[in-house]
């Protein structure tokens, strides 16, 4: 079978790749277009290691084809921070000491992206729930929730402020 | 006390011995009971008055209080 | 060699030892941009993959690869066929010692496969889709055999026998016919049978817990590459890349010299990297191919294939005077060690009583083979388990007794020159410091509502120190570099830099800490047992001390005084000499500058092997409640608290702490292994093999007890194992609180609690 020609947006900026069309968007993402920082910890979309936003939605990219990327908005990890500004989640989780391995982090971060999009002001309990579907096994997840609400805290400020 | 050194040792548990270092001490376990210094070298760990030394043969034993030999120790 | 150094004033305090720095690394980890072991890529490189057994036990009859082979695409077949017969040699692992020989089977089976899951076969191919063919067309005859997993099972005497050359090693007299009891360990003294008949209270339980696994996020990963010379290279993601080095030249009958490993970043290993199971078969590959060849786990050959840690049965009897004072304990313990021998039971054998100060005592353990993965370590392997049943049954005799538990436990608890059971004299310990702690923690005196429960354990680990280097450099700017060669797993690394910081007298941002490869640093230990912050923050001191008395060698120099008339402070050498009248003192950073007419670069690199290592305690308290109607457990409150020794980056520290202790959350309530009747895992994905997620966890609350370890230089203890070792019981006392009910056999799943529920109603 030939390979499809996609093309679609990437972190802002047009992307186009050939892939097979049994190939994961996850493995797409990492050997079509060397963008790394998204993991495959398990394949079957349990852990959230491969997290990344669809559209404004969160995916995990090992669920979804590569192919059902032609013309959509993708955003990875690779795209948070913007050139050696550090995103306030990336600065954050970095003073709460909120990573181990790091691993699990570049999921965890598209995932409490998305978290912040959907709702700029979660309690602690919505932003456990909603990291649910992103697994740590270093931190038990204390200072990850933490950084999560501290940088969701600065966030309303600045918008305040701006 | 604890351990397989007792299978080379007859059972005992308890010795006196005139090393000052742990590789004397080795040697001279090694004399008493064929295979038992050899053992200690390749698979115990020797408490030195409550500090554990392994794989440490210029140990100094000389003036301590309490020797222990126990099973080397790893981890994960 | 002495390894005892003079330290700096501890009463000054300390400039940066303690302080919480973003970690140097962390940008990296943060904008995806670091790299894992599945994140590298050589030119030209093939992809393999494993075939693996579909039966828990089976002769191989035969394998034929001729039809993979000949499919294009495919350039490299291996099996046990392609691989050196070792000799039998025991690995020094410490606790869970194992036999080279065995190391070598697991990575690729000769004459049997002992579990599902157990490599038969490996093929690398141009790309993935073929190399996935290419399995389907090795053709292997297998003989099936009966398999036996559960632990009691393997240990009667109609089991089926996995080795006919394991013969019960510690009984006597030694058995004539082989069986699947590997080992029989005892530590014993005194006379616990006439203690326990004399005491005035007694208890006695029965403990069962399930094989667990590490589960760590990122699963095994290398790209290997064997060049027609015989030399090769290695990215792996591993716990230690000299211990990489070591295993794939002896499986596969290599010199050391010949294999250079660079250390990828590690996605989580606890143990579970601490041995290899891809390299040598990419090696293998890389070799027949002429190509590199780069092998990525799935997460079903995780669970499949890689050690998990032991399940077992734990029984306990305890005697006591009706005062509250211990007096006897007898401790069995029955653990699988999986396809082969070596499981930690040894090490639980040591630590069982370590809490407690006990005159007459009596440990039993059997290490016996399973069909199911080779056990590998798991954070403080062997502990957890048995402190479960040992802290358990404390629990039973408080309540027995009408005492509080952790008075139960200061009343009989270790401290500084009680004989600890598994042999030394204690001394600069905390345990007793970390019960007060929890003692008086506003959390123990919260009261608990309808369907709540309370659990309070204690636990410990002897954490180790061993061989490691490091190296400091100076670069011509005053800024340093420091290399080691520890994977850093839990952000090791920070507390590098800190502590050549502190040494140095410059801020920690002036300090570059690196992870080098195999050729590019002295031999390391690898990252486990609690080492790497003792012993490679051993090494990093000294090497910055070296360096320090190098820089005041050229200050002597400079100002034409003596040696011992220039000091070191705050990051300058400073002249003593009253004679010399009111010199200017000389930075880091102009020392450097001048390094070439001074004598040459400023550099040193110490090798040693730490000994002195402070064993660790930790205590737990634990308030769960229970939903009647589904047997679900919520953790509502969870408190770590804990003997450090001296932090040094706190909240790396806390981070050890919380992570053990929901790594033990997990093993008491969800996770297990889940085997069907032809012995294989039916779990084998994180859907069903359930571990903590974000929402099944409360804020952990940590409590650092620091009582320094004189042996290092900052008084450093290792801190990443404790913490798994009490969890298990505290959520199981607290649960039993709940529920009115005595749980005795993990995990907790809702399905048995409800179960406890409905004998009670019923």
């Amino acid at each position: 079978m030939s390979k499809k020609h996609i093309t679609a947006t990437v972190n802002g900026d047009p992307a186009e790749f050939l892939t097979d069309p049994g190939t994961t968007l996850l493995d797409a993402l990492r050997d079509e277009l060397g963008l790394t920082g998204s993991k495959e910890g398990c394949g079957s979309g349990d852990c959230g290691a491969c997290s990344v936003i669809v559209d404004g939605r969160l995916v995990c990219s090992c669920l979804m084809l590569a192919v059902e990327a032609e013309g959509r908005r993708i955003e990875t990890i690779e795209g948070l921070a913007h050139g050696s500004e550090l995103h306030p989640l990336q600065q954050k989780f970095l003073e709460h000491a909120a990573l181990q391995c790091g691993f699990c982090t570049p999921g965890l971060l598209v995932a409490s992206k998305a978290l912040l999009d959907a709702n700029p002001d979660p309690t602690e309990e919505e932003a456990r729930y909603w990291l649910a579907g992103n697994l740590c096994r270093c931190t038990g997840y204390d200072k990850v929730i933490r950084a999560v609400l501290d940088a969701a805290a600065e966030m309303r400020q600045e918008r305040r402020v701006a | 006390m604890g351990g397989d050194l007792a299978s080379f040792t007859g059972g005992r548990a308890e010795f006196d011995v005139a090393a000052t270092t742990v590789r004397e001490l080795i040697r001279e376990l090694e004399q008493r009971y064929p295979g038992a210094g050899d053992y200690v070298a390749r698979r115990m760990a020797v408490a030195i008055d409550g500090e554990i030394h392994q794989d440490a043969d210029a140990a100094p034993i000389g003036g301590a209080r309490e020797i222990c030999l126990i099973p080397k120790i790893g981890g994960g | 060699m002495s390894d005892v150094l003079d330290r700096p004033d501890a009463k000054a305090g300390f400039a940066t030892v303690g302080t919480r720095p973003v970690r140097p690394d962390g940008v990296d980890k943060v904008t995806g941009r670091a790299a894992f072991g599945a994140d590298f890529a050589m030119p030209g490189q093939l992809t393999g993959r494993v075939k693996r057994s579909p039966h828990a036990h089976a002769r191989i009859v035969s394998i034929d690869a001729r039809k993979a082979l000949a499919l294009p695409g495919v350039k490299a077949v291996v099996t046990g066929a392609d691989f050196p017969d070792l000799a039998s040699e025991i690995v020094e692992g410490g606790e869970a010692a194992s036999n080279m020989r065995d190391m070598a089977v697991n990575v690729i089976a000769r004459d049997k496969v002992l579990y599902e899951g157990h490599a038969v076969a490996a093929v690398a191919a141009v790309s993935a889709a073929i190399a996935e063919e290419a399995l389907d067309l090795i053709e292997v005859k297998y003989e099936p055999l009966a398999h036996v997993i559960d632990v009691e099972a393997a240990m009667a005497s109609s089991a089926p026998v996995l080795h006919d050359h394991i013969f019960t090693d510690g009984v006597d007299p030694k058995p004539t016919l082989p069986s699947n009891i590997a080992k029989r360990h005892q530590f014993a003294r005194g006379d616990v049978e006439a203690a326990l008949a004399a005491a005035e209270v007694r208890v006695e339980g029965r403990y069962t817990t399930k094989a667990v696994h590490q589960g760590y996020i990122e699963p095994h990963a290398c790209v290997a590459s064997m060049s027609a010379d015989g030399q090769a290279q290695i990215w792996s993601s591993s716990q230690g890349h000299f211990m990489v080095r070591a295993y794939s030249a002896k499986i596969l009958g290599l010199d050391i010299s010949d294999i250079r490993v660079t250390p990828a970043e590690i996605g989580g290993g606890f143990g579970g990297k601490t041995v290899i199971y891809l390299e040598p078969l990419a090696l293998a590959l890389s070799r027949q191919a002429g190509a590199p060849v780069k092998m990525v786990m799935s997460r079903d050959e995780v669970f499949r294939a890689t050690g998990p840690t032991s399940g077992g049965v734990i029984h306990v009897r305890l005697g006591a005077t009706r005062d509250g004072k211990i007096t006897a304990a007898d401790v069995e313990l029955k653990y699988q060690a999986g396809a082969f021998p070596g499981s930690p039971v040894g090490a639980a054998c040591m630590t069982a009583l370590a809490c407690y100060d006990i005159a007459d005592f009596r440990i039993v353990g059997w290490d016996v083979v399973t069909n199911s993965p080779k056990v590998a370590a798991y954070r403080a392997p062997g502990a957890p388990a048995t402190a479960f049943g040992v802290e358990c049954a404390v629990d039973e005799l408080a309540k027995k007794l009408g005492v509080d538990p952790i008075e139960l436990r200061i009343k009989n608890g270790a401290r500084d020159g009680v004989k600890a059971a598994y042999g030394p004299t204690f001394q600069n310990i905390g345990y007793i410091e970390t019960l007060e702690a929890v003692k008086t923690h506003p959390h123990y005196a919260l009261k608990l509502g309808p369907n709540q429960g309370r659990g309070i354990a204690a636990g410990f680990w002897f954490n180790v120190g061993g061989e490691s280097t490091a190296a400091c450099h100076i670069g011509e700017d005053g800024t340093a570099t420091v290399v080691t060669g520890n994977p850093d797993i839990g952000g090791s690394r920070a507390s590098m830099a800190i502590m050549a910081a502190e040494v140095l007298g410059i801020p920690v941002d002036n300090v570059r800490p690196v992870i080098a490869d195999t050729a590019s640093i002295g031999y390391s230990m690898l990252t486990g047992g609690s080492r790497t912050t003792f012993a490679t923050g051993m090494a990093v001191v000294r090497a910055a001390e070296k360096v320090v008395g190098e820089l005041k060698r050229r200050a002597a120099g400079v100002w034409s005084v003596p040696e011992d008339q220039v000091a070191w402070e705050g990051g300058r050498a400073v002249c003593l000499d009253p004679a010399k009248g009111d010199v200017k003192p000389l930075t880091l950073k102009g020392l450097a500058g001048m390094s070439a007419r001074t004598g040459g670069p400023i550099s040193a690199e110490v090798s040693l092997n730490a000994q002195g290592a402070g064993p660790g305690f930790g205590v737990h308290l634990c308030d769960v409640e229970i939903d009647p109607e589904t047997g679900h457990v919520k953790v509502l409150r969870y408190l770590v608290a804990q003997d450090v020794g001296r932090a040094i980056h706190p909240s790396y520290v806390e981070g050890q702490m919380q992570g053990g202790a929901a790594q033990g959350v997990g093993w008491a309530l969800n996770e297990e292994y889940v085997f069907d009747a032809d012995g294989k895992m039916e779990n084998a994905g994180f859907l069903d093999y359930r571990v903590p997620v974000a929402s099944d966890l409360p804020m952990i609350d940590t409590v650092m007890i620091e009582v320094p370890n004189p042996r290092h230089p900052f008084g450093a203890k290792g801190v990443g194992e404790v913490p798994i070792v009490p969890p298990l019981a505290a959520v199981a006392i607290a649960v039993s609180e709940a529920v009115g009910v005595r749980m005795k056999d993990l995990p907790l799943s809702p399905p048995k609690i409800r179960a406890v529920l409905d004998a009670k109603a019923g």
